[in-house]
């Protein structure tokens, strides 16, 4: 049984297909990439993987159990966690507390607790901003902890929401075109840091990505998608030199 | 279970443990006990007076910016919450003190009970709130507030208890000191400001920033989101209930809505989301407002909403984000030294 498992899944806006007849699996460890033009129907799997959307046909399994159409908030529990194409941070909270927020359902304490200051808040907080902290050091942006998250540079910035996701202790991470924007030298940067949550976290991570080389350097297994089909899946090699994904991707000037 | 195997050594700071803190408010609020006798010997009735009604505000306005502040939603409904504490603390207080109960007792008894019912409206507001956004959520508060005023209105008593329609209730015995006051005060900020910095009232802010990244996150929305009104509303509702116990007297016509935007003014002024910055308008402005009121022998008109409205549009032009913005004027936590090298990833 796969960790992840959309099966058939059809999302539908009005007249538009979106996303039909979607089949995709993902196990703990693994990487997978997820390609295809603007409007392909991208964000819109992660997005119903992750309860943003219901889909309109087909299920969703994470570890066997359905979550299709179930709350976004209630799926993160279950172990789903994402980043978002156009970084979605808690602007004006420090770097520190947009991580602290992903600890949020590793809090036991209630907020009784919390107003009264009772020994096992004071247990928690300390622990979880110890572990956010540490969290921050690996993500290399431990020195900016006390700044506000909105006023980093874009690069940071990805780092963060990648660093605030993991901190929901998930099973499966999910990464919208994380490179978007970022300089050379901060992709190959993303490339290692990208393997190393994988080995780190043991989490399986799907990515998507518009960057050919990042993309099919990394990635074990690749679905292209393009107008809500599946056009191929593969090994990055196999995907490359598919015809139909040079027609429909590959092919179109940079 | 830490999340990563292996740490680093990371700067600690020494934190005041949490007993020492509870233990310094309540000093604070013992101490305000002889002050209060202080103060009633030294003060005219007027500044007195003043003084307790800034303690008030101080409840009220910090009550409402961890609805509209430290949450993010727009409520126009907090007038309506402070009726439902005032009207059900007034008319318990003056028929069980008619009945011969211990005014004090009864008062602490009531206040409190006026907040809980002002909680459960706060409840039932709550709910539309996960559904309403923005504009829309302000609209449907507002309706919330009118409705109560109305209800108020049309009410002469619920059973032996008087509520006494459009007249009003009067005849409340006389409890609320500034003692009371500065109480509800510092219980409400210290209550907030907890809540607004710990980790897991972090949630509260995350909503306010970004609902769906909120979401995405782990965060109960709903919880928050109604708990932040419940806990607001309280508040409004203890802060109403001694505002009756202090005029003895209370109208439905001081509930309507432009009390409610009275005290989001102070929010937007003194910085929607700083605890102290909003402490700090509601202090400013209700002196500024006793002030006008003074004019007003002089100008024949009440000059106070315009000067309110005028504030309110400088402000919007100038500092947008208020006085303090989401800063605090003052915070104890001090920031460890994190700028260490990471370890090798
Ligand atoms: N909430 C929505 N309502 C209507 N149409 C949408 C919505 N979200 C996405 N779409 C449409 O679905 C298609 C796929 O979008 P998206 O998944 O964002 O593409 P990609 O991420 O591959 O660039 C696009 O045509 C887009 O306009
Ligand atoms: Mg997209």
């Amino acid at each position: 049984m796969p960790l992840l498992e959309l099966q058939n899944v059809c999302v539908q806006f009005g007249g538009l297909r979106a996303v039909s007849d979607f089949n995709f699996t993902l196990d703990q460890g693994e990487l997978v990439g997820l390609i295809g033009p603007n409007g392909a129907g991208k964000t819109t799997a992660f997005n119903v993987t992750t309860g943003v959307y219901r889909p309109s046909a087909g299920t969703v399994r994470l570890a066997g159990q359905s979550i299709a159409g179930q709350k976004t908030f209630k799926i993160n529990r279950a172990g789903i966690a994402r980043t978002f194409q156009n970084v979605r941070l808690f602007a004006n909270m420090s770097v520190l507390d947009n991580v602290l927020v992903g600890f949020n359902k590793s809090l036991t304490q209630s907020l009784t607790s919390t107003i009264l200051r009772a020994p096992i808040h004071q247990r928690e907080d300390r622990q979880f901003e110890d572990q956010a902290i540490e969290l921050l050091q690996t993500m290399n942006l431990a020195d900016k902890a006390y700044a506000a998250a909105g006023s980093l540079p874009y690069g940071d910035q990805r780092r963060l929401e990648i660093a605030r996701a993991l901190a929901t202790r998930p099973k499966i991470l999910l990464l919208d075109e994380p490179a978007a924007g970022m300089n050379p030298r901060e992709k190959a940067e993303l490339m290692q840091l990208i393997r190393f949550i994988r080995d780190q976290f043991q989490v399986g991570i799907w990515l998507i990505e518009h960057d050919m080389k990042l993309v099919m350097t990394i990635c074990e297994r690749i679905t292209v998608l393009d107008h809500g089909e599946i056009i191929a899946v593969g090994t990055p090699a196999k995907v490359q030199s598919d015809p139909a994904v040079i027609e429909a991707y590959l092919g179109e000037p940079a | 279970m830490p999340l990563l195997a292996k740490a680093n050594q990371i700067d600690s700071v020494p934190r005041t443990p949490a007993w020492m803190l509870n233990l310094f408010w309540l000093a604070l609020i013992l101490a305000c006990y002889p002050i209060n006798r202080l103060l009633e010997a030294n003060l005219n009735d007027y500044l007195y007076l003043v003084l307790t009604r800034i303690c008030l505000n101080i409840v009220l306005a910090t009550s409402l910016n961890l609805i509209n502040g430290i949450t993010g939603q727009f409520s126009l409904g907090h007038a309506g919450f402070m009726a439902v504490g005032a009207y059900t603390c007034g008319t318990f207080l003056q028929h069980y003190v008619g009945v011969g109960w211990n005014p004090i007792a009864a008062a602490l008894l009531f206040v409190i009970v006026g907040g809980l019912l002002a909680a459960v409206a706060g409840l039932i507001v709550g709910v539309p709130a996960l559904r309403l956004r923005g504009d829309y959520l302000a609209i449907a508060t507002l309706g919330f507030g009118e409705i109560i005023y109305i209800v108020i209105r049309s009410t002469e008593s619920i059973g032996p208890f008087k509520i006494g329609s459009a007249a009003g209730l009067d005849g409340i015995p006389k409890v609320t000191t500034f003692f009371w006051a500065a109480t509800a005060a510092i219980i409400t900020v210290v209550c907030v400001w907890r809540l607004a910095y710990s980790a897991k009232g972090k949630a509260f802010a995350a909503i306010r920033e970004d609902e769906v990244a909120a979401a995405a996150m782990g965060i109960n929305t709903t919880f928050y989101k109604v708990t932040a009104f419940v806990i607001g509303a309280f508040f409004a509702g203890v802060a109403g209930g001694l505002y009756g116990a202090l005029d003895q007297t209370i109208d439905p016509e001081q509930f309507r809505f432009t009390r409610s935007i009275e005290i989001v003014a102070l929010v937007v002024l003194g910085g929607t989301g700083s605890i102290t910055g909003v402490v700090l308008a509601a202090i400013v402005l209700m002196i500024l407002s006793e002030a006008l009121r003074d004019l007003k022998g002089v100008t024949h008109v009440d000059l106070r909403l315009i000067v309110y409205a005028l504030l309110l549009i400088i402000t919007m032009l100038l500092r947008p984000q208020g006085l303090m913005g989401a800063k605090e004027i003052f915070r104890s936590r001090r920031k460890r030294n994190l700028s260490q090298p990471a370890p090798a990833a």
